[in-house]
């Protein structure tokens, strides 16, 4: 039994009832960057046994598993975590210099903490019907960030969000009941085992399209995304990034899971409808971006558009295809949560995020236009930063099955991306503001500053150190590919039995 | 039972889809209950029926005595029960703010957040 | 609205409700009941308090802050769990001790699995009448 597995969830849900219990002081923001920061270091403790190891597996309450809960990490798990913790604690920290008073004492910390429960736990667990459970819990606690403070703008975004997202749960919940119905267990490791021994494999096949849709939903897949262009430029920026960088994420590391480990019954069928909505998906992304006229606007729908290369990744099926959508994972969270950052001090100096309104951020804010750059040609795949590599590994296992359609569409979604960052930089930034307003840095106090920029150098950093060191990661996407696609380490860990 | 259950169950989703199609975004989400609940009986049936065995364990004993119910089907729905109701109650809440903000709640109305194209 | 019924009557009911929630929360670990049970049980005495009088005297009556309760009570329960880490085993195990045992009697047994259920009551009651206030306010 590891603790190791237990503190990503028991951290920042203490730091939840302590940030809320002091919400109507500063030390409510305090504890919360404290209980990140601790989250930061036990996820990488966590890492570091992981990359021992291989997959660490905990028993809940000492039932053993498949009877009770099993906490689980793998390598993708591990990173996920990992991610998961420097996006939280990026967002704390930018949030110092962003949130008002106002919405910190609604609750805004232990809400944030409560979704890095949710996710964290929905990365360890290794039961569906937990994974469930925690879903609803970053449910609720999204629900809740995205309509704080209740401007007109937000409830009517948040109607979108909170309605689409219910029916995907009733979904996930309907699979789960029938899956539970046929096999007769909701442990992820032993269901691998039990599903080999359905016989009817036209109701499996039926139950995995279930799980596809009602994940397919949260990841903001073609054609069920339409709540996330509708809400995710409502909220504070703060809140926008961290939705970005991982909620939808938490959607493709699910079906990741699931489509590897549980339905692999009949990879012909399920995996090429993920295939094609994979193409489908980063085509409309990309197109939809084109037609916007706002930086967040814009930048949501490249959150769909890059959702289409993970999801192919899992849909190529082969070694090098996973690979890169593990790459690709971990890669865009960095990189979105970062945009919209960025986002949010154009807004803040400039005043909007409508780019006709914007403008001369280049001529007054040379260091933002430079950390702009940075993210913006990741996401598009330029080298030598670190989207490159993911668009390429993905593209070269497309290639590598003589896809060339698929390949091809994946380089020119690149190009669309490139334009449509064009488009933001054309106008927020080369142009002068069209009110003759001088955006400085300089204009915002000082502690806020510090606020704002310290999570977009970090964030860009780490997209460059990614991109000019690829080596070490993409050798760990390579190792963590392998576990997916040769789950017995994971279901000897998790039941003590060869399988 | 098992098909009174189902015939029940398809007659629950028939109504709520009804209801979540139209544009109201109240009926939406009773329609959206009503799903929920038939969800629940899913799960319910998943488990095997079985009459009259309620899951109980006699004193001293450390197996129960002959064919019971089963019960963890019991405990995901109860589970599933209360996580709809919080889910549910919040979303109810929401839509109460949406109307008293911005009038309606006829999700045709409702584009604040993506607003038509602007003439320009 | 007033009625003197309803009024009259929640006097005698609350009290009984929150007493019998306490009970349905204590024997809940081997019979029927429980921190969830006991915590809607105890939540609806003070939304008929609520009904009955208005929110803001449920709230003096109250006197803390329900959310602030929900939230105390998921950490109640969560220490509950990581009680289990003191014993050396893994997460949310069951601890038990037993007060005041002597030879031929076991005591009173108490259990971290008595305050994971007062972590859950907690969490339940102060839950359902942040929710409750929130919308009798608004409506």
């Amino acid at each position: 039994m590891s603790w190791l597995l237990v503190y990503p969830i028991v951290i920042p849900m203490m730091t939840a009832v302590a940030s809320y219990l002091f919400r109507k002081s500063p030390a409510g923001r305090w504890i919360s960057l404290a209980g990140t920061t601790l989250l930061l270091f036990a996820s990488c403790l966590l890492m570091s046994d992981v990359l021992d190891q291989g997959v660490i597996a905990a028993q809940m309450s000492n039932w053993d598993a498949p009877f009770g809960i099993t906490l689980v990490a793998d390598l993708l798990s591990g990173v996920m975590v990992v991610i998961t913790a420097i996006t939280g604690l990026a967002t704390v920290v930018y949030s110092f210099g962003e949130i008002p008073k106002r919405l910190e004492q609604l609750g805004f910390h232990a809400l944030l903490q409560v979704l890095l429960v949710g996710v964290c736990g929905a990365f360890l667990t290794g039961d569906l019907f937990n994974l469930y459970v925690w879903f609803e819990v970053m449910l609720i606690a999204s629900f809740g960030l995205l309509v704080l403070g209740g401007s007109r703008e937000q409830l009517d975004g948040g109607i979108k969000y909170v309605t689409l997202n219910l029916i995907s749960t009733i979904m996930f919940l309907t699979g789960i009941g029938l899956l539970y119905g046929i096999t007769g267990t909701l442990n992820m490791a032993d269901l691998h085992l039990a599903v080999r021994e359905v016989e009817n494999t036209g109701l499996l096949t039926a139950i995995a399209v279930m799980f596809m849709v009602a994940f397919g939903v949260k990841a903001a897949m073609f054609p069920l995304f339409f709540w996330l262009p509708a809400s995710y430029h409502t909220p504070p920026v703060a809140v926008s990034a961290i939705f970005a960088g991982l909620l939808t994420k938490v959607g493709v590391y699910s079906l990741m899971r699931t489509f590897t480990l549980i339905f692999d019954q009949d990879i012909a069928f399920t995996h090429s409808i993920l295939l094609w909505l994979a193409v489908i998906t980063m085509i409309t992304g990309v197109l939809g971006a084109a037609a916007m006229n706002d930086f967040r606007r814009i930048l949501s729908f490249h959150i769909i558009s890059q959702i289409g290369y993970m999801i192919l990744g899992l849909a190529l099926y082969t070694p090098l295809g996973l690979m890169g959508a593990v790459f690709y994972l971990v890669h865009h969270i960095i990189v979105k949560a970062n945009l919209f950052f960025v986002a949010g001090v154009a807004k803040r100096i400039a005043g909007s995020t409508e780019l006709s309104r914007i403008g001369g951020l280049y001529a007054h804010a040379p260091v933002l236009a430079f950390l702009f750059l940075i993210p913006a040609f990741s996401l598009a795949g330029f080298p030598p930063l670190s989207g490159f590599w993911a668009k390429f590994i993905v593209v070269k296992a497309a290639l590598d099955l003589d896809m060339w359609v698929v390949a091809g569409i994946g380089l020119a979604v690149g190009l669309l991306t490139i334009f449509s960052m064009t488009k933001i930089w054309g106008a927020a930034f080369w142009p002068d503001h069209p009110d003759g307003i001088k955006p400085r840095l300089s204009d915002i106090p000082m502690g806020h500053r510090m606020a704002l920029m310290l999570p977009i150098v970090a964030l860009a950093a780490l997209t460059c150190i990614i991109g000019l060191f690829p080596e070490p990661f993409v050798q760990f996407a390579e190792r963590a590919a392998g576990q997916l696609l040769d789950p017995s380490v994971y279901i000897q860990t998790v039941l003590g039995v060869q399988p | 039972m098992e098909l009174l259950l189902a015939v029940t169950i398809g007659i629950l989703v028939a109504t709520s889809v009804y209801m979540m199609l139209d544009r109201n975004v109240l009926r939406f989400l009773f329609g959206l209950v009503l799903l929920s609940n038939a969800v629940n009986l899913v799960i319910f049936a998943a488990g095997r029926l079985t009459v009259g065995a309620p899951p109980l364990i006699a004193d001293g004993a450390y197996a129960p005595d002959g064919p019971i119910a089963n019960a963890l089907p019991q405990a995901l729905v109860l589970t599933a029960i209360v996580i709809g109701f919080g889910l549910l109650a919040f979303a109810l809440a929401l839509v109460y703010r949406t109307y008293m903000s911005l009038g309606t709640v006829n999700s045709d109305e409702m584009r604040i957040a993506e607003p038509e194209e602007a003439k320009k | 609205m007033q009625s003197l019924i309803l009024t009259t009557t929640t006097r005698l009911l609350v009290a009984l409700l929150l007493v019998f929630s306490v009970y349905a929360l204590l024997r809940g670990h081997n019979l029927p009941g429980g921190g969830f049970i006991g915590g809607l049980i105890g939540a609806t005495a003070f939304i008929l308090y609520t009904i009955a009088a208005s929110v803001d005297e449920a709230q003096r009556a109250l006197r803390v802050d329900p959310a602030n309760m929900a939230m105390l009570g998921v950490g109640v329960a969560g220490l509950a769990g990581l009680s289990a880490g003191l014993a050396g085993q893994p997460f949310f195990t069951g601890q038990w001790f037993f007060l005041f045992a002597s030879e031929g009697n076991e005591g009173i047994p108490i259990s971290s699995v008595l305050f994971f259920d007062i972590g859950v009551y907690m969490a339940v009651f102060g839950g359902i009448l942040t929710l409750v206030f929130a919308l009798e306010q608004e409506i």
